[in-house]
């Protein structure tokens, strides 16, 4: 089934602010077995002039997720989250995302388009400290595969750009 | 922040080394805990061949995890990171098994530019499959 076209543009601001807090940003760090001290050890990261630990590069992806999340479970959408795959992902930072921050997030759906049989969907999560001020902005293009109009229902297993 | 590698000191060219990284199943189930993607695809094997692929895949966002810790690590201060990037060109598929699968990431500086950054090309690969696309992280040195 094609992704709805009208849904290109809308926003989905995150319900509440997201709070990062030094055991999520421990916790994270230890599932993807990085053991960068900055992650876990307030006065090192301190030493490096951060208020705080800081969070792993690809952290802020947790708050995309939450207002992704939103977005692609509308079912008037008409995607089929079964057949998803991750096809490109990229962050841009002002700072990195550390303890005690409390961030906003709003995303937006910013692409949507056929490509060799698949559904291709992108969207955009600004996040911002409680001043407004950005911090990172993470952009997340998914792949539904097999999803286009004339499509057969499954395709060759293959993650990305098919 | 602090970059513990000086701007003056690198050139187009300059290469970060190899690390290799190991995923086996364990480390998904722990990332889907820990990232909120709990898409079966990542865990459950009838789930993964239902929909066409060879067997369980790790998260493409464990994979860029793993991939820029040969930056992070080079740099020292992960706040140094200015702009990370990737596609996603092959899945990583991890077998049910004690070793599971390698990540190998190796990067080289391609340029160098304004504000003391650097833009460096990362070349990542499971079973000699390429699995990222033009991996790129920017960032800011000493």
């Amino acid at each position: 089934m094609a992704i709805n076209r009208a849904f290109l543009g809308r926003a989905y601001p995150a319900p509440e602010p997201y709070e990062v807090t030094r055991g999520k940003i421990r916790e994270f760090a230890e599932a993807v077995g990085d053991p960068n001290p900055l992650y876990s050890d307030p006065a090192t990261a301190r030493d490096e002039g951060h208020p705080d630990v800081v969070a792993p590069p690809t952290f802020p992806i947790v708050l995309g997720m939450a207002g992704a999340g939103r977005a692609v479970t509308d079912p008037e959408l008409g995607l089929d989250f079964s057949m998803v795959v991750h096809g490109e992902q990229r962050f841009r930072y002002t700072r990195p995302v550390r303890a005690g921050d409390v961030l906003d997030a709003v995303t937006r759906i910013t692409d949507i388009r056929s490509l060799a049989g698949n559904e291709l969907i992108t969207l955009e999560s600004e996040i911002t400290d409680p001043e407004g001020a950005h911090v990172v902005t993470a952009v997340n293009m998914l792949v539904v595969r097999g999803a286009a109009d004339g499509a057969g229902a499954t395709s060759e297993a293959k993650e990305g750009d098919a | 922040m602090t970059a513990a590698v000086r701007y003056d000191e690198v050139e187009a060219g300059t290469e970060l080394g190899e690390r290799t990284f190991p995923v086996r199943r364990v480390d998904l189930v722990r990332y889907a805990g820990a990232s909120g993607d709990f898409n079966p695809i990542h865990w459950n094997d009838r789930t993964a061949k239902a929909v066409g692929l060879p067997g369980v895949i790790a998260h493409g966002m464990f994979t860029m995890a793993e991939a820029v810790r040969l930056v992070t690590d080079w740099v020292g201060d992960p706040g140094a990171v200015v702009e990370y990037g990737t596609r996603f060109s092959a899945p990583v598929v991890v077998p049910d098994d004690d070793e599971g699968a390698e990540i190998t990431v190796s990067g080289v500086i391609k340029e160098k530019r304004g504000d003391n950054q650097v833009l460096v090309a990362l070349t990542v690969r499971s079973g000699g499959t390429r699995v990222l696309a033009r991996p790129t992280v920017v960032v800011r040195l000493a």
